[in-house]
């Protein structure tokens, strides 16, 4: 059974009829990616999934859950985390502050340490700035600790929107070793991307948004080697 | 010992040190009857008292959760009006006769705690639909909200425009409520002490709790805090209510050491420097997110205020400046610019002031002197 599956989804903002019967399916220990243009609806779907916004019909389940009638800070509890677009960290925070507030929900305070530790054990530049206020630091270690800071849940599966953006191209390969590493955990993730050639060379198998609809979808390495994508979305004219 | 223990009991040990040396300072006052202690350092010590917790309730709302209310004189006004009302039912019960002793003490403990627990009712009231707003909106929408509570107040056949002023004959704060006179403000001076170190001290174990974290955590990203796992909404309401609470407290403070009340004391702007907007510039001036930034400033407030409006000074300064300081809402806000331009954090920025770290604070600014100087 699918971990995560969206069905015939319609999502509206005030009379804009943004997501227009959305299906999509998420199985457990995949790398998803949703690609699509700007304005296609990719960060509308992430929103609705974890509750941010609300979906006027269709459905979502998620582990048995139906996340349509759950509260979104009650979403996370359930072991699927969102990293926000734009990181999004609490910038006035210092590093471990944004790290703990991941674990904001846990009460096993011994466990949560650990996995801290945990945490600035794979990424040890994290270790190094902990006691930095976030808003200071470098892009690509903001991303870094938005992405452990959604570790620090506990989650079974995270969805992602736009972790390449705003970074260079060095950084974004980093960015993208950290997911790999992520999924190697053990975790499902669902990846929102506008750089599909990323995107599409991590990933399981992808979707493809355009103006709220889902285009086309397959195995990624079919999707990047289709005419339409690559001229689309690869930047092959 | 860490040294947060430490900076704790280094502060909570010169605190105490001050009071003790206050208490003894206070009593050779008192027996050599001097005038200037009883009617102007004393009143003076219990209006820096509510406009601490005042300050810093609002920092609470403003500096660490972001959002901007400008209802908190109406919190104040609930709880002035509260505490002196039952007060005064105290009285009319016939619980105390005259202001000491252990009956006063206990009618003037519930009659705090009620202040502090209505305000918080109608915080809980008022912050329900309206911080469901942000930023400019919420703004607007508290600044009714307080107009609102004034008004209200003031229409109510019981408490009314006139009904507790000085001298009316049915109810008089002053004679038969916790109104005090200078006399018995000297002699309760150390209740507005205690009440405010209380108070200061619930509010900083507030933001240093789990709590605290998170409100700090709406403050930087809604969103990312509600993926954390944040009921955003139940935190700012939570927040909310517990601001309006202190407000309160802060109005039983000020019904106690002004022998009358009026409703045109809570607006939103007036002449006096116990407004809704003055007490956003003193939290602005502070620090948002520094509570003992909130203290300094309000402290540093009061002292500019009297410096503008009594010091003895301005009849020998030029006609210019006399001219100026006659409005002193101008002076305030040439300061505030000021501040703006040179500070824009405001004195602590977001940190807060622990004695333990005085002496390498002091180092690093003199160090950045210097490192100027050498630059120029």
């Amino acid at each position: 059974m699918a971990m995560l599956e969206i069905e015939d989804l319609q999502v509206y903002y005030g009379r804009i009829h943004a997501i227009k019967g959305v299906s999509l399916a998420v199985d457990e220990g995949e790398i998803i990616s949703l690609i699509g243009a700007n304005g296609a609806g990719k960060t509308t779907i992430l929103h609705t999934i974890t509750g941010l916004t609300k979906a006027r019909s269709g459905k979502i389940v998620y582990d048995g859950h139906d996340l349509l009638s759950i509260a979104p800070h009650k979403i996370v509890m359930l072991g699927l985390a969102h990293v926000p677009e734009r990181r999004q960290l609490f910038e006035r925070m210092t590093v471990e502050e944004n790290l703990l507030m991941g674990a904001y929900f846990r009460t096993d305070k011994a466990a949560v340490r650990y996995d801290l530790g945990r945490i600035y054990k794979l990424f040890p530049r994290l270790n190094e700035r902990k006691s930095q206020i976030a808003g200071t630091l470098s892009g690509g270690e903001q991303q870094m600790v938005a992405m452990s800071r959604a570790m620090m849940s506990q989650p079974k599966m995270i969805v992602m929107d736009e972790p390449s953006m705003g970074l260079s191209p060095i950084l974004v390969k980093e960015v993208f070793g950290m997911i790999r590493e992520m999924h190697e955990l053990g975790i499902t993730v669902l990846l929102v991307e506008q750089n599909a050639n990323m995107a599409l060379a991590i990933a399981d198998r992808g979707y493809v948004l355009e103006n709220g609809k889902i285009t086309m979808t397959g195995t990624a390495s079919d999707l990047a080697s289709d005419d339409g994508v690559r001229k689309a979305y690869l930047g092959d004219r | 010992m860490s040294k947060k223990a430490k900076g704790y009991l280094l502060n909570t040990a010169v605190i105490a040190a001050a009071l003790l040396i206050f208490f003894f300072y206070r009593n050779s006052m008192m027996e050599a009857n001097n005038k200037n202690f009883r009617l102007s350092v004393i009143p003076s010590i219990w209006q820096c008292c509510y406009l601490i917790i005042l300050a810093a309730s609002l920092n609470l709302v403003l500096g660490f959760m972001g959002q901007l209310s400008i209802a908190q004189c109406g919190f104040m006004a609930i709880g002035a009006y509260t505490a002196a009302l039952m007060s005064l039912a105290f009285e009319r019960a016939g619980f105390y006769t005259d202001k000491s002793g252990l009956n006063f003490t206990v009618a003037l403990i519930l009659s705090f705690i009620n202040a502090g627990l209505l305000s918080a009712l109608v915080g809980l009231v008022v912050g329900i639909p309206a911080l469901r707003l942000k930023g400019d909106y919420l703004a607007i929408i508290t600044l009714g909200f307080g107009m609102i509570i004034v008004n209200l107040i003031n229409n109510l056949p019981f408490a009314g425009q006139n009904g507790l002023e000085q001298g009316s004959a049915s109810s008089s704060l002053y004679e038969n409520g916790l109104g005090f006179s200078s006399k018995q403000q000297v002699a309760w001076v150390f209740l507005a002490i205690l009440i405010t170190l209380a108070a200061v001290t619930a509010m900083f174990m507030f933001i240093r709790s789990k709590y605290g974290r998170a409100i700090r955590a709406i403050r930087d990203d809604e969103i990312a805090a509600e993926a954390c796992g944040i009921n955003v909404s139940h935190y700012k309401v939570r927040t909310f209510v517990y601001s309006a609470f202190f407000a309160g407290i802060a109005g039983a403070l000020f019904a106690c050491c002004n022998g009358s009340l009026s409703t045109g004391t809570f607006t939103f702007a007036n002449n006096s420097i116990l407004n809704s907007t003055f007490i956003v510039v003193m939290v602005v001036l502070g620090g948002m997110g520094s509570l003992t930034g909130s203290i300094v400033s309000a402290v540093l407030m009061f002292l500019l205020n009297r410096f503008i409006k009594e010091g003895a000074w301005l009849s020998s300064a030029p006609q210019f400046v006399q001219t100026i300081f006659g409005y002193p809402m101008l002076v305030y806000s040439i300061i505030l610019v000021i501040v703006i331009v040179f500070r824009p954090k405001g004195i602590f920025g977001h940190n807060e002031f622990s004695l333990i770290n005085l002496p390498a604070d002091l180092k690093r600014i003199f160090s950045k002197k210097k490192g100027k100087e050498a630059g120029v």
